[in-house]
């Protein structure tokens, strides 16, 4: 939204427990964005837990020119044929693995973000590290280790998301 | 200046309740009105506000505590949802039949049972007679506006009645949309330093008894001056919407009217499936279908005429009620909407879909499909249920 | 219902000043008169306690005897009253 873009995020809210498997919609607009339902035909997937894979249909209504971004070890070709996925574009990234690297814990979220920016192209990288830079040291006033680690984990995983 | 801000439904009214500012705020926290309760303590704990914060053991007990703050004179919002608010229902006709100007966030949500947690009407639509001005919001951004214009429409001397302004459960209080924020002295001074009572039990030089025994002889009375201030309302929230629009640029009505003036097929809706509708609208004009749509925002007071009126041009009409009035022709927005409009000199042809209830979602395809039964208006069944499994 | 004000002449809100029974004569309900005997009164203030109507005039705190304005006879003193074997508030008819 810094970005001079609408938006849109909200959580598909079932029983409240933590560690249950969640779907999130977000929305990115030139316009302002008036429709409010589901997304149930996404131009990009974001898998965040690759072992929902063949428990979640993660690319139900993936549009055939879309994409879909998966935290895993495993290439895109393997994940393709896993999820018998004809068209659309898959990548992959080792998020966890990077999260773990370089915050120190798992949690594969801003490395997933840069992924995104790459893989949609939708925003300049460096005005994204920039913003994301400026809202981390907001919430992690006292801890300079975690605004960093997020920073490297973005950057590696721009640079290491591959696809096909 | 505005500052435009990424916000979710329930940050947006908890961020309207910090600038507003209000004396008292008594609360018990419900699902998924929780946040707006939890962000505003955290705003009392850190000293942003002034507000005197009521930690309770119920949404009875909240109500109660609002009706006695706000009959000594104070300014008082709260906010709830669905069962919550539905156990605030003894004290809400009370709230209204003392005029006490009492503001409350509701977070429209299914009522139980089976327990349920996600949007529908439900819960506002059953207090729709409790004397209580009932504001939907179509986004958070409607939600925010609707908050602090809610506080001058119910204060205002005219009025003098408790309002309720509503989001979408989960599909607005949940959802992080861009809106835009007034800045703090701007609210301040939209709706006054402090709330101008007439009485205060906390008044020793002019002590007064308030909320007395009423019997046959009085209580009728005492009760007419609650219907004719609702009727009296539409008024000052047309014009408190004008000042709002005039000073910062976003317009409201009782209604909005979109792409109406030419068009054959109306929908009416409340909420934030006008947000849906209004994509459907412009995708089926631009096939030629003229389809249009009428946002009931205010739904107390009724703004019947501005309905009909809105209405007297169309061929066909769909009113969509997330709620069910059961046995009744139909839901609760159509029994009314059909009611204002049985006056028209040439009737459209009118149908009511009940949709949505307990969260159950409403796409664009759906609305589309209204639309289409509206094109074969004359095999449709007067009230229908829209995306049940048969 | 004649003669009573219309609801536009009412005040909003079911609000009316208070302390108003203060005038409201319930004195004229009465059919039994409570009469006190000062000469067998404790002064536990018992009477005073109970009686419903706050007719029972007390100075000084002292019980001093009725405010007539406002007992309406309900005999409640009558019976709370502990002296024995005679009372010192006994109930005879209302002249
Ligand atoms: S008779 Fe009743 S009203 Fe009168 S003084 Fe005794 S208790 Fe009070
Ligand atoms: S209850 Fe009887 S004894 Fe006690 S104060 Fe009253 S009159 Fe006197």
């Amino acid at each position: 939204m810094s970005l001079g873009k609408y938006i849109q995020a909200f959580p598909e809210y079932g029983a409240e427990r933590m560690g249950a498997p969640v779907a999130s919609f977000n929305r990115i607009s030139a316009e302002p964005i008036r429709v409010h339902c589901s997304i149930s035909e996404p131009d990009l997937v974001i898998v965040l837990d690759p072992t929902l894979m063949g428990k979640v249909d993660v690319i139900a209504g993936l549009d055939k020119n879309g994409a879909i971004i998966i935290n895993t070890t495993e290439t895109a070709a393997a994940v393709r044929q896993t999820l018998k996925l004809q068209g659309a574009k898959v990548y992959t990234v080792d998020a966890s693995g990077i999260s773990r690297a370089t915050i120190g814990r798992e949690i594969p979220n801003t490395p997933m973000l840069a992924a995104l920016v790459k893989v949609s192209g939708l925003f300049d990288f460096e005005t994204m590290l920039k913003d994301t830079e400026g809202k981390l040291k907001k919430k992690f006033i006292s801890k300079p280790e975690v605004v960093k680690g997020n920073l490297d984990a973005m950057r590696r995983a721009y640079s290491e998301v591959k696809g096909e | 200046m505005a500052k435009v801000v990424a916000r979710t439904g329930n940050e947006a009214m908890a961020e309207a309740m910090r600038q507003i500012n209000p004396d008292v705020v008594a609360a018990y926290p419900i699902t998924p009105a929780t946040e707006i309760v939890m962000i505003f303590a955290k705003y009392v704990a850190d000293g942003l506000v002034d507000t005197n914060y009521v930690a309770v053991e119920s949404e009875h007990s909240a109500m109660s505590a609002c009706v006695g703050a706000a009959a000594a004179g104070a300014r008082v919002m709260t906010g709830t949802s669905s069962q919550g608010l539905a156990l605030m229902y003894e004290i809400l006709p009370i709230a209204a039949a003392l005029r006490l100007p009492i503001v409350l966030s509701d977070v429209n949500r299914a009522l139980s049972g089976p327990i349920n947690i996600h949007c529908d009407h439900s819960d506002t639509m059953a207090a729709r007679d409790f004397g209580w001005l009932q504001i939907f919001s179509e986004n958070s951004q409607e939600a925010y506006d609707g908050l602090i214009q809610a506080v001058r429409i119910a204060e205002d001397p005219r009025v003098h009645l408790p309002a309720m302004v509503t989001t979408d459960g989960f599909i607005i209080s949940h959802c992080l949309d861009k809106i835009e924020l007034l800045e703090d002295s701007e609210v301040k001074e939209f709706i006054g330093p402090e709330r101008k009572a007439p009485n205060s039990l906390l008044n020793l030089e002019k002590p007064v008894s308030i909320g007395l025994l009423d019997l046959q002889d009085y209580y009728f009375e005492h009760r007419l001056p609650v219907a004719e201030a609702m009727r009296g309302a539409k008024k000052v929230i047309l014009e408190v919407a004008d000042e709002f629009a005039k000073k910062f640029g976003r317009k409201y009505g009782l209604c909005e009217a979109y792409k109406l003036e030419d068009a054959e097929h109306v929908v009416v809706a409340l909420g934030s499936t006008c947000g849906t509708a209004k994509v459907v609208v412009d995708e089926l004009r631009s096939k030629g279908v003229r389809a249009g749509l009428l946002k009931i925002r205010v739904f107390r007071p009724f703004p019947g005429e501005e309905i009909a009126a809105a209405l007297a041009k169309a061929k066909t009409v769909a009113v969509l009620d997330r709620s069910d009035s059961w046995s009744a022709q139909g839901g609760q927005v159509f029994t009314e909407v059909r009611s204002v409009m049985f006056d028209l000199p040439v009737k459209p042809k009118i149908i009511n879909f009940i949709y949505g209830l307990g969260g159950r979602e409403i796409d664009q395809g759906q609305i589309r499909q209204v639309y289409d039964c509206l094109q074969k208006v004359e095999k449709q069944p007067l009230v229908q249920y829209l995306g049940v499994r048969e | 219902m004649n003669g009573k004000p219309g609801w536009r002449e009412l005040a909003e809100g079911d609000v009316v000043p208070a302390g108003t029974a203060e005038q409201f004569e319930t004195g004229d309900w009465r059919t039994e008169r409570p009469t006190w005997h000062p000469e067998r009164c404790i002064q536990c203030l018992l009477c005073w306690i109970s009686c419903p109507d706050s007719a029972i005039v007390v100075k000084d705190q002292k019980m001093t005897g009725f405010n007539y304005h406002h007992c309406k006879g309900c005999g409640i003193c009558a019976k709370e009253c502990p002296v024995k074997p005679e009372k010192a508030i006994t109930m005879g008819p209302e002249r």
